[in-house]
C-alpha cells in the first residue's frame, strides 16, 4: 500500500479549522451565515420531547380499560400541572365514593390508552442547545440541524480521550514533559481549567482535577490500570466521548508513562492563559476521530474555504523526523536516514518495509514502517 | 455462463483494503496468477468504493502487464469479455464488507435480560454492537435520545417485555427511538430500518408509534417467556436487511453492483458459502476462522445427530487483534492471555501494550517478544470466538432454545452444542496473525493451543485471505473456485494427530508406526504431555497405524488402535500429546518450562533468540518496558 505508515496526529501552531454543529434531533438555527460567534454561544435549538411517566388509569379507578376516556377530566392534549386532577371515577349515584387521580407530573396528556387503560404524560419539553464550540465565523447553515463553523487557530490532536466537549482556560502544570501529573500538581486555582501536564497522570491526581473543578486534563501518557481506576471500568472497544466521569482527559502520545512530544509541550507552553476547547471523543475504526485541543482566535481573519484544509501527509525521506510508535523504541523522536524499497528481515523473522532512523540518542536502528508516524510540520 | 473462463478478477472490498485477484485457466486447471490491494474508498474524500476497486485492480495490470479496465476517466469499467491474450476478462465479481460492516443499537427493556437477548441476536447475526439501551441503564431518557442520534447505527433492535407482559416500558423506548429520529449511518434518502422483537401485546402501539417514522419490521419475540429465548427470528431478519438495505447504502455499492457479473455478497457470507461448498463436496467437517482486527468470524459444518451437515457462523464483533485487541484482555482476563507467555512479565506492562496496539491498530510486532505476546492474545481470541461460536452453533436450530428459570438468571447457553472436535477434518485459519506468522508452525500452534482439534485434523490457512473471492466465484463457476481453493489459497500446513485424554507427565500416550511414501517405516512412541513434529513435504502422505495408550482415544474409543493416511505440509505431523482438554500449569515457573519446552520441540521461534529472551525475562529485565 502507497503509505504503509500512519500520517501522525495534528499538531499546529495555526491552521484552519471547520467544525460541523449539529442539534441531535431537528430544531432552530440561531444564527446566521457570516455571522461571527464565540465558542459559549449557541447556535441552534431544540427541545427533545420530555420524559413519558404512565399513569394505571385503569388500575387506579377500577374500570375497564376502555371506559377509561370516559372517566379523563383532561384530554389528549391538554396541560395538567402536578396534582391537578387528570381524571374522576363517576361514583355511586354520581356522586358518593367518587374518586379522584391527580397528575404526578407538570406536563401534557400525550395518550389515553383504550386497550391498556394507561394514560401517558409527557413532562414538558427539555431544551437542548448547541454551542459553536470554537470562536469563529458561520461558514454554513445546515437547515434545521445546526452550522459549520470555521475558524483559525491552534489544533492539538491527541491518541485517546475520554469525556466530551468542555470549554476551559489552558494551564501548564508541570515544568518539562518528562514530569509526571501527580497528585501534588494540581493547583488550587483549577476550576474552570485545562490542566496540561507531562508525561503520566494518576488516577489520584484526576480526582483531585476534579474535585478542584477543572473541566480537562492533557498528558503524554496514562497507566492502563490508572484509567481504569479513575473510570471505574475497563475500555474494550475504542469507542469514547460519552463517559461521564467528570472531566474529559486527552492522551497525546498513548498508554504507559511518555513524555508528552517536545513539540506538543512547548505549543501548549505558549498557549497558556488562553480559551480552549476540548473534546475527548475517540474512535479507532473506519472514520477515525481523534481528541483534540483548539485555541480559537476570535478576531482572527478567517480564509474564505469552506472545508477543512486537506491533511498534508507528506512523504517518508531522508531527514524527515519521526516519532516511534512501538517497542521497543516506543515515543523515541528520530530523523530519518534511509527508507530502504526492499523488504527487511526482523528481529520476529517477518520481512516487512523498514526504514533506518537516528534517535535523538544517535543510535541508529531498524524500524518497521508502520511502527512510525510522520511529525507534521508546522 | 456456458462458455468456459479463460480469465477471472475478483475482489473483496474490506472495510480498510480492497484486495483483488486475479484467476486464469492454464494446463493443469484454474490458477491465481496475481493479486493486488489498495485502500477502500467507502469514506471522505472519495466516498465511492469503485475507486479502491480500480487502484486493486490497477495494481493486478501493473504486476501483470495486463489490460483488464477500460481507459475511461470516471467510471469503473471492465474489458469484457476477455479480448485476446492481453486485454480484458472473462468476468468480475465481487464481496464487499466495507464500512465497518452492520453496525447496530440494540434496545430492551432490562439490561440484563431482553436488553442481553437483543444484544446476543444482533451479535450472532454478525452485527457489531455499538451501544445497548436499557430501560433500566441509569440514563436519562434525553441522554439515550442523543445516544441514539449521534450513533447513527445501520440498524436498530427494539425488544422488551414478555408476551403478555407489561408494554409500557417497551412502548417509551419506542417514543425514545421517535424522538430521536435517528439516521441512517450511508445517507439520510432512506428511512432507518428498525426491527421490533418484543412483547406481541405491544405490537399495534409500536406500529404506531413508529410505523411513519422508520422503515419498522416486526418480528416474533426474542423473550416470549422469561425463560425462554428464541432469536433465530430477529437474527434471519437482521440478515435479510443487512443485504437488501443497509449494504446498498454504502457509497458508490450501486456502480459496483452494475460492474459485477454475479450479485455482491457479503464478505463473511461469501466465505461460509465456500466453507459450506467444500464440505459438502469434499465430505468433511470443517472449522474455518478469520481473526481481523475488530472481529473474528467462525464459520463450521459439522454433521447433526440425523447425519446431516449443518452450516454455522458466528461473529464476535469485539475480538480482534487491533481496533478490538483491548476487549480480548477485557474479556479473556490477564490471566488466561499471560498462560500463553512462556516467560514472565508485568502484567501492567503487556496491559499498556495491548492498548497501544488499540489505538495504533496497525503496527507491528518488531521484537520477539512482542511477537509472542501478540500470539498469546491471538489464542485468547480465538478461543473465545470459537467459544461463541459452539454456544450458538447448537442442535434444534430454529427451534426455540428452552431454559429453565435459574438459568434464565446465569444466561448459560443452552441446546448441544454441533462443534464435535474428534469428527472435525479440516481446520482453516485465516486473517493476518495466522496468516502473516513469520513461521507457519506458530499459526499451526496458535490453532492447535485455541481450537484443542481431537484425533486427526488438517491445519491449513488461507494465506492471503482469498476464500471471499473464491467464496462469491463459487456461485458462478464452481470449479474454478474448488481448484483454486486447493491448488493456491490453502496452504497445507499438515496434520495434527491429537490423543483425547489426560495422564501424569512423562506417561505413555501414542505408539504410532509411519509407512513413508518410499515404503520405509519407523516406529514412534510419545509420552505424556509431548508435542513432537514429523517433517513431511506437502503433497506426500504417510500411512500410519496410531495405538493410544490405555485411556486415551483417536476418535475409535480409548486406546482402540487407528490406522489413518496422514498429510504433509510446510511443518509436517504434529503429534500432540499435551491431552485434552489442554493442561497448563498455574504456577508461572512450571508454566514457563512447559510453553519453553513445546516452544523448543516445534522449533517456533528462533530458539537462539528465544532462550537469550527468556534468560533475561527470568533476571527480572524487562525489555521495552515502555509499552509496545
Amino acid at each position: 500500500m502507497a503509505h504503509a505508515y500512519t500520517p501522525g496526529l495534528k499538531v499546529a501552531e495555526r491552521t484552519v479549522i471547520v467544525k460541523e454543529r449539529r442539534l441531535p434531533l431537528k430544531g432552530e438555527v440561531r444564527v446566521k451565515e457570516g455571522d461571527r460567534v464565540r465558542a459559549e454561544d449557541v447556535v441552534a435549538r431544540t427541545e427533545l420531547p420530555g420524559n413519558v411517566v404512565p399513569v394505571n388509569m385503569s388500575g387506579l379507578l377500577a374500570v375497564p380499560p376502555e371506559e377509561v376516556p370516559t372517566v379523563m377530566v383532561k384530554k389528549v392534549g391538554d396541560t395538567v400541572q402536578k396534582g391537578e386532577v387528570l381524571a374522576e371515577s363517576k361514583g355511586l349515584f354520581g356522586f358518593l365514593f367518587k374518586r379522584t387521580v391527580t397528575s404526578p407530573i407538570t406536563g401534557t396528556v400525550e395518550s389515553i390508552s383504550e386497550v391498556t387503560g394507561q394514560v401517558m404524560l409527557r413532562e414538558p419539553p427539555i431544551p437542548v442547545e448547541i454551542l459553536a464550540y470554537v470562536n469563529g465565523r458561520v461558514a454554513r447553515i445546515i437547515p434545521g440541524e445546526g452550522v459549520v463553523v470555521i475558524t483559525v487557530g491552534s489544533f492539538i490532536q491527541g491518541i485517546f480521550g475520554i469525556g466530551g466537549e468542555v470549554l476551559g482556560t489552558l494551564k501548564v502544570v508541570v515544568d518539562r514533559p518528562e514530569e509526571p501529573l501527580t497528585e501534588d500538581r494540581i493547583p488550587g486555582d483549577a476550576k474552570g481549567k485545562i490542566l496540561v501536564g507531562g508525561s503520566v497522570v494518576t488516577a489520584r491526581a484526576l480526582r483531585k482535577a476534579r474535585e478542584a473543578g477543572a473541566v480537562g486534563v492533557v498528558v503524554g501518557g496514562i497507566d492502563s490500570g490508572e484509567l481504569k481506576a479513575f473510570m471505574g471500568r475497563d475500555i474494550g472497544v475504542a469507542i469514547t466521548g460519552n463517559e461521564e466521569v467528570g472531566l474529559t482527559l486527552m492522551i497525546t502520545e498513548g498508554f504507559s508513562e511518555i513524555p508528552m512530544a517536545s513539540r506538543t509541550f512547548a505549543l501548549f507552553k505558549k498557549l497558556e492563559g488562553r480559551s480552549a476547547s476540548m473534546n475527548g471523543a475517540t474512535q479507532i475504526r473506519a472514520g477515525v476521530i481523534r481528541p483534540e485541543v483548539i485555541v480559537s482566535e476570535p478576531d482572527a481573519e478567517i480564509p474564505e474555504v469552506h472545508e477543512e484544509e486537506e491533511v498534508r501527509v507528506g512523504r517518508l525521506e531522508p531527514g524527515r523526523v519521526v516519532r516511534v510508535i512501538r517497542a521497543p523504541y516506543f515515543g523515541e523522536i528520530g530523523t530519518v536516514l534511509d527508507v530502504p524499497p526492499e523488504p527487511t528481515r526482523i528481529e520476529t523473522e517477518a520481512t516487512v518495509r523498514v526504514v533506518k532512523l537516528r534517535l535523538s540518542s544517535g543510535e541508529e536502528v531498524i524500524v518497521p514502517r508502520a511502527n512510525i508516524e510522520l511529525i507534521e510540520e508546522a | 455462463m456456458g462458455k468456459e473462463l479463460k480469465r477471472i478478477v475478483a475482489t473483496d472490498c474490506g472495510s480498510t483494503t480492497t484486495k483483488a485477484i486475479l484467476i486464469e485457466k492454464r494446463e493443469e486447471g484454474y490458477r491465481l496468477v496475481a493479486r493486488g490491494e489498495a485502500p477502500t474508498t467507502v469514506e471522505k474524500p472519495f466516498e465511492d468504493v469503485t475507486v479502491g476497486v480500480r487502484n486493486a485492480v490497477q495494481e493486478l495490470e501493473e504486476l501483470t502487464g495486463l489490460t483488464l479496465l477500460e481507459d475511461t476517466e470516471d467510471e469503473v469499467k471492465f474489458v469484457r469479455p476477455m479480448q485476446d491474450p492481453r486485454t480484458g476478462t472473462d468476468i468480475y465479481v465481487s464481496t464487499s464488507s466495507a464500512g465497518g460492516g452492520l453496525q447496530m443499537l440494540v434496545a430492551g427493556v432490562v439490561k440484563s435480560m431482553t436488553a442481553e437477548s437483543a444484544a446476543r441476536a444482533a451479535l450472532g447475526a454478525g452485527a457489531i454492537v455499538m451501544e445497548t439501551i436499557a430501560s433500566n441503564d441509569g440514563r436519562l431518557p434525553h441522554e439515550r435520545i442523543a445516544l441514539v442520534r449521534r450513533l447513527r447505527p445501520d440498524m436498530i433492535l427494539l425488544a422488551g417485555g414478555t408476551d403478555g407482559g407489561t408494554v409500557k416500558h417497551v412502548v417509551e423506548l419506542a417514543e425514545l427511538i421517535r424522538a430521536a429520529d435517528p439516521k441512517p449511518r450511508f445517507g439520510s434518502t432512506y428511512r432507518l430500518p428498525v426491527i421490533y422483537a418484543g412483547n406481541k401485546d405491544a405490537r399495534e402501539e409500536i406500529q404506531k408509534i413508529l410505523g411513519d417514522h422508520v422503515d419498522l419490521y416486526i418480528v416474533d419475540n426474542i423473550r416470549p417467556v422469561l425463560e425462554m429465548e428464541n432469536l433465530g427470528p430477529a437474527r434471519e431478519k437482521i440478515h435479510d436487511l443487512f443485504m437488501e438495505h443497509v449494504m446498498q447504502q454504502a457509497p458508490g455499492y450501486n456502480k459496483l453492483m452494475a460492474m459485477t457479473d454475479a450479485p455482491i455478497m457479503p464478505t463473511p457470507g461469501a466465505v461460509g458459502y465456500l466453507v459450506e461448498r467444500v464440505a459438502r463436496e469434499y465430505n468433511l467437517q470443517v472449522v474455518g476462522v478469520d481473526i481481523g482486527g475488530a472481529t473474528t468470524d467462525v464459520f463450521s459444518v459439522f454433521l447433526n445427530p440425523d447425519g446431516e451437515p449443518v452450516f454455522n457462523r458466528t461473529v464476535s464483533a469485539n475480538l480482534g487483534m487491533s481496533y478490538s485487541i483491548s476487549n480480548v484482555m477485557v474479556e479473556a482476563g490477564m490471566e488466561n492471555i499471560m498462560r500463553w507467555v512462556p516467560f514472565e512479565m508485568n502484567e501492567a506492562d503487556v496491559q499498556n501494550r495491548i492498548r497501544n496496539k488499540m489505538i495504533r491498530p496497525t503496527t507491528i510486532p518488531q521484537t520477539l517478544e512482542a511477537l509472542i505476546i501478540e500470539q498469546a492474545i491471538a489464542r485468547e481470541a480465538l478461543r473465545l470466538a470459537f467459544e461463541h461460536h459452539k454456544a450458538m452453533a447448537v442442535t434444534l436450530r430454529g427451534v426455540q432454545q428452552a431454559r429453565d428459570i435459574s438459568e434464565a438468571f446465569t444466561q448459560t447457553g443452552t441446546g448441544q452444542t454441533l462443534v464435535n472436535l474428534m469428527a472435525l477434518n479440516l481446520l482453516i485459519g485465516s486473517g493476518g496473525v495466522l496468516s502473516h506468522a513469520p513461521r507457519r508452525v506458530q499459526s499451526a500452534l496458535m490453532m492447535l493451543d485455541a481450537f484443542q482439534p481431537e484425533g486427526i485434523t488438517d491445519l491449513t490457512v488461507d494465506s492471503i485471505f482469498m476464500m471471499p473471492h473464491l467464496g462469491v466465484l463459487a456461485k458462478v463457476n464452481e470449479k474454478a473456485a474448488m481448484e483454486v481453493f486447493f491448488r493456491d489459497c490453502l496452504v497445507q500446513i499438515g496434520t495434527s494427530v491429537s490423543p483425547v485424554g489426560l495422564a501424569k507427565q512423562g506417561k505413555p500416550c501414542l505408539k504410532a508406526t509411519l509407512t513413508y511414501p518410499d515404503g520405509h517405516t519407523e516406529q514412534l512412541e510419545l509420552s505424556f504431555g509431548e508435542i513432537r513434529r514429523i517433517p513431511l513435504p506437502e503433497g506426500q502422505t504417510l500411512r500410519a497405524v496410531l495405538e493410544p495408550a490405555r485411556g486415551f482415544d483417536l476418535g475409535e474409543g480409548r486406546g482402540k488402535t487407528v490406522e489413518a493416511e496422514l498429510k504433509g505440509g510446510v511443518v509436517g505431523v504434529i503429534f500432540d500429546c499435551r491431552g485434552r482438554p489442554l493442561q497448563i500449569p498455574e504456577k508461572p515457573a512450571e508454566r514457563v518450562e512447559l510453553l519453553s519446552r513445546w516452544v523448543e520441540a516445534l522449533d517456533v521461534y528462533p530458539l537462539e533468540r528465544y532462550r537469550e529472551l527468556v534468560r533475561t525475562l527470568e533476571q527480572g529485565h524487562t525489555l521495552g518496558t515502555l509499552g509496545a
